[in-house]
């Protein structure tokens, strides 16, 4: 299967995960450019973390305006496989790809540092390696990730089981003070109802080899490989 | 074309901007005429002490590669290191003090804005970031609002441009309260192929201008830098520059897909006095001159005049010099990226800058009078009174203090030995995925891809240690430094060092500068690590006080084998603790401490008693580089558990900080010809705490004993608390978990107070 990452003027973690791919998961990959407008040949899109377009407004709210979104759109329509990685995550609910949104962290400051991860759901195409409740050690590198979203839609992604990763403690206690962020029940990612598109703020891609402090990254990006096969 | 008649400048002018009479005088020779406005604005910046070092360059000789580099072929790419591998690795470290301490956001942003330009401008991917900040005491409001600030500020920056902030320290002493100090360092690799030079050759060839817009921000920067802090410096906030981290990742980018084009012949880019300084020097290093129209320059404000044109420092911008009928080739690489690249003049032959607006010459002067020809000083030195003072003060009847345990919690808490995690969580730290020992150990550690090698890098200085000897205390900086490395695994391969000193015009300040300067090349050289980059700022005070002398080491280390490498905490319950020191055999005072004298400069001095006193402790470089050669080997041989070295706070910190970040508890009986608050708490140099498996101890045993040091069995790892006895009397027993509470959290509870 073949994994495109696409570059936004302003991606910064476009090249670590199109390493995680190539190196770690060992599959095809290619970087998108941001003029793209054809996505034809690629099975999974990622929109990488970083600062697209510098984020100076809202984080997301220019990169999706980008001209490669609209095909990005049409993948995603046509039921492509698509995660979004922290700023990609913003990218995705800014453009109605996922429900929600991602507000400032409830510090104000920048938070870089490993977290624990309960697996929500692990039924889906981006979790089926893990196992229900399985803690994983992910870090997290933001200062919008801040998961806010109406009651209405709360309930309803909750009811559909679209969380599939909350913030927790070392035993997978889901808890107020195991939230880095202020997100409404720990949330940390989410997927669409149709369970195709995924965003999380935690990078996977930061987690793939021990000498990096954990591997648990590639149990998220190898349940993308696996549930294509 | 050229410059006649031109009037006399008025003396208020040109000493409004920093040049005295003499100097002008120097500047009517050279050109032979009186200068026009835009160029007395050109002398005063590049002959102010930031841009010609015409105070220290006469010191700097006294660093080995500077001075083969002034005599010989000059200082570019000096400042490359060899790896292996068709590999080298650039670094350098630079202060943004003054800005910082009146716009503490933005000044600190763009003092790694521009230490990453320095970086990449070689051709080199920036792969790390550190940073060295000095403060006041966090009691005070101004000092939070500053701390807040200057780490938000590198945040802001340094996370949006995707290098991973992996390093560095945090000190806060009363003399930095003033004058608060942001040093900034940068470290890239590149393919040695790939290195990129900063000279305009080609006679002909066009010189461009990339990047961002040129506005009214910075102007005059340098010379700001070359003055001290009043209380009119809140007035210059306008010479503090704008920094704009997205626009600089795409410049980033855009520069090195630019330079793999083939066609750029020169690069450089523009910090301190900006279009001035990149013209003057890349032509004077070619032996070429430049012509320029600023009417070119694309402009962020309407109205500007040549002068400030020539003088902004607005941020994210490079001068390129392109082989002739390719710059379209190299214009498209940065429209690209969504860059401007326009041609503003051309390599000339003549060694002359030669500044157009429009059709009319404003400016014509020697690039070599402007880049190499700043007049030096030798300035006057005199040993401070205060030195007598200090290091004679009696410490014999210092009091013992009444509980051990609570001063070994008072020093953990002390914001300066306290955990830094409140600042280097606001940093990512993790970005590009090559960080193998994040912050909190005793140096960060980067994994080379595509090889099996690791660079460790650090920041070290103790400024209580130089105040109260400026020569020991600088090679203690070093010494510090090698010990951080040797305790990840890495030999030391090179330094780059930031010299901040109060007023050089003060005999006493320049003394202390003289003494230090001397202490960090010695040092530097033992080490097998000389200076290869750098950069002084004087002029460190306030009408109240001068800082500490801080002469800021950034040490660069290699490791063979990154899967070797080593960090801090205990690992292991049972494992045993071993000191490894440099004192010599036949020394009776047991395990590497000694008499009441050894607690002079100490964080225990600093801390409990308030007193800043004393002689540092003594420092025996060759005994040192035999302590960091027994753990190298320790940990090439992979029998440790872990290793740490003993710095601020002593033996009992250092092992407090192994069971903290382990959670995990030691037992340890130390045996003392001394008092036990010496035993514990003295900052005794050349030792190192290492855990290891008892079936290693037989092995480290042969390496010590074939290097001859020292070593002692301490105890061992395990438990929940930390059990110290000196001579067989409990005087510590600090619970971990209350211990880390305590550590941990100091810094941020003092921030949300």
């Amino acid at each position: 299967m073949k994994f495109g990452v696409v570059i936004f003027p302003g991606s910064n973690c476009d090249q670590d995960a199109y390493f995680a791919v190539r190196d770690v998961l060992k599959q095809p990959v290619e970087y998108i450019w941001h003029q793209e407008t054809d996505l034809k040949g690629f099975d999974c899109i990622i929109l990488p973390g970083g600062f697209s377009y510098g984020d100076y407004l809202r984080t997301g709210a220019v990169a999706k305006f980008s001209p490669v979104m609209n095909a990005v759109q049409e993948h995603a329509a046509n039921g492509g496989r698509l995660i979004g990685i922290c700023n990609g995550f913003q990218i995705l609910c800014e453009s109605g790809l996922l429900p929600g949104a991602l507000i400032p962290n409830n510090g104000l400051r920048f938070i870089c540092k490993y977290v624990n991860l309960r697996v929500a759901n692990n039924r889906t195409g981006f979790t089926n390696m893990c196992a229900e409740g399985q803690v994983l050690n992910i870090p997290i590198a933001h200062h919008g990730g801040n998961y806010y979203a109406d009651p209405n839609t709360l309930k309803r992604i909750e009811d559909n089981n679209q969380v599939i990763l909350r913030y927790c403690d070392e035993s997978g206690n889901v808890t107020p003070e195991a939230n880095p962020n202020g997100s409404l029940n720990n949330i940390a990612g989410i997927i669409n109802e149709s369970g195709n598109v995924a965003g999380m703020m935690p990078h996977p891609e930061r987690a793939v080899e021990p000498i990096l402090g954990s591997d648990d990254g590639r149990l998220i990006m190898q349940s993308i490989v696996e549930s294509m096969a | 074309m050229s410059i006649t008649n031109t009037d006399p400048i008025e003396p208020s002018v040109y000493r409004e901007m920093g040049l005295n009479d003499e100097e002008y005088k120097k500047v009517t020779e050279v050109l032979g005429r009186h200068p026009t406005y835009t160029e007395i604005g050109m002398y005063a910046v590049m002959w102010s002490e930031h841009c010609g070092y015409k105070y220290s360059r006469p010191i700097l000789r006294y660093f080995s590669k500077y001075k083969e580099a002034i005599d010989g072929e000059g200082l570019e790419n000096a400042g490359i290191i060899d790896i292996g591998d068709g590999l080298g690795v650039c670094f350098k470290i630079e202060s943004h003090n003054h800005p910082s301490a009146v716009e503490p956001f933005q000044g600190a942003a763009t003092g790694v804005g521009g230490i990453l330009r320095d970086i990449f401008t070689m051709g080199a991917r920036p792969v790390a970031c550190l940073n060295s900040l000095r403060f006041g005491s966090l009691d005070d409001a101004r000092t939070r609002y500053l701390f807040e600030h200057v780490v938000g500020g590198i945040a802001f920056y340094g996370n949006c441009v995707g290098v991973p902030t992996v390093g560095g320290e945090v000190y806060f002493e009363d003399c930095y309260a003033g004058n608060p100090l942001l040093n900034a360092m940068a470290v890239g690799i590149m393919k040695h192929d790939d290195v990129a030079y900063a000279r305009a050759e080609g006679v002909g060839n066009p010189v461009l201008l990339v990047g961002s817009r040129t506005g009214r921000d910075g102007i005059h920067g340098a010379t700001f830098a070359s003055v001290e802090l009043t209380e009119e410096s809140e007035s210059r906030k306008s010479n503090v520059q704008m920094g704009d981290p997205f626009t600089e990742k795409l410049l980033i980018e855009a520069t090195l897909e630019a330079l793999k084009t083939g066609y750029v012949t020169g690069i450089q880019d523009m910090g301190a006095a900006g279009i001035t300084c990149s013209t003057c020097e890349t032509s004077a290093k070619a032996g070429t001159g430049m012509k320029i129209d600023v009417r070119k320059v694309p402009l962020r404000e309407t109205g500007m005049t040549p002068y400030e044109i020539m003088l902004s420092e607005s941020q994210e911008r490079m001068l390129a010099i392109v082989e002739k009928g390719h710059e379209s080739d190299v214009a498209a690489v940065f429209k690209k990226w969504g860059l401007h690249a326009v041609v503003v003049g051309e390599v000339t032959d003549d060694g002359l800058v030669h500044v157009y607006d429009g059709d009319e010459l404003v400016a014509q002067v020697p690039a070599k009078s402007l880049a190499d020809d700043a007049p030096t000083y030798q300035l006057k030195t005199e040993e401070p009174a205060y030195l007598n003072d200090v290091q004679n003060y009696d410490l014999s009847s210092m009091p013992e203090p009444e509980d051990y345990t609570q001063a070994l919690f008072k020093l953990i808490g002390s914001p300066s030995i306290s955990s830094k995690e409140w600042v280097y969580q606001q940093y990512d730290h993790m970005v590009q995925t090559n960080t193998a020992i994040l912050p909190g150990s005793d140096a960060a550690v980067i994994r080379i891809r595509e090889t099996k090698k690791g660079i460790a890098v650090t920041t070290d200085c103790n400024g209580r240690y130089v105040y109260l000897d400026p020569y020991a205390g600088a090679q203690i900086a070093v010494a510090e430094a090698a010990r951080n490395l040797a305790c990840s695994g890495a030999r030391p391969i090179g330094a780059t060092d930031c010299l901040n000193f109060g007023n050089p015009e003060k005999p006493e300040a320049f003394w202390q500068f003289e003494r230090a300067v001397k202490g960090v090349a010695d040092a530097c050289d033992f080490f097998g690590a000389p200076i290869v980059s750098g950069n002084v700022s004087f002029y460190n005070e306030t009408p109240e006080m001068a800082i500490y002398p801080t002469p800021v080491i950034g040490l660069l280390g290699l490791l063979d084998d990154v899967e070797k490498r080593c960090t801090s905490h205990f690992k292991n319950q049972g494992d045993f603790i071993v000191l490894i020191s440099g004192a010599p055999a036949d020394d009776d005072r047991g395990a590497g401490v000694c008499e009441p004298e050894s607690l002079g400069g100490s964080e225990y001095l600093n801390t409990i008693h308030g007193l800043a006193v004393g002689c540092p402790p003594m420092l025996d470089m060759e005994r040192e580089k035999k302590v960091h050669e027994v753990v190298l080997q320790a940990i090439d041989k992979e029998l440790l558990s872990s290793a740490h070295d003993c710095a601020d706070g002593g033996l009992a910190v250092t092992l407090a900080e192994s069971c903290i970040i382990g959670k995990v508890g030691a037992d340890v009986s130390l045996l003392a010809n001394c008092s036990a608050s010496a035993a514990l708490f003295a900052e005794s140099q050349s030792r190192i705490v290492v855990s290891l498996p008892v079936d290693k101890l037989g092995a480290l045993r042969e390496i010590v004993e074939k290097i001859g040091v020292e070593s002692t069995v301490l105890g061992k790892v395990g438990g929940d608390a930390l059990k110290i006895k000196v001579n067989d009397v409990a005087v510590i027993d600090a619970n971990v978990s209350k211990m880390e509470s305590c550590w941990r959290t100091v810094i941020g509870n003092k921030m949300e107070a």
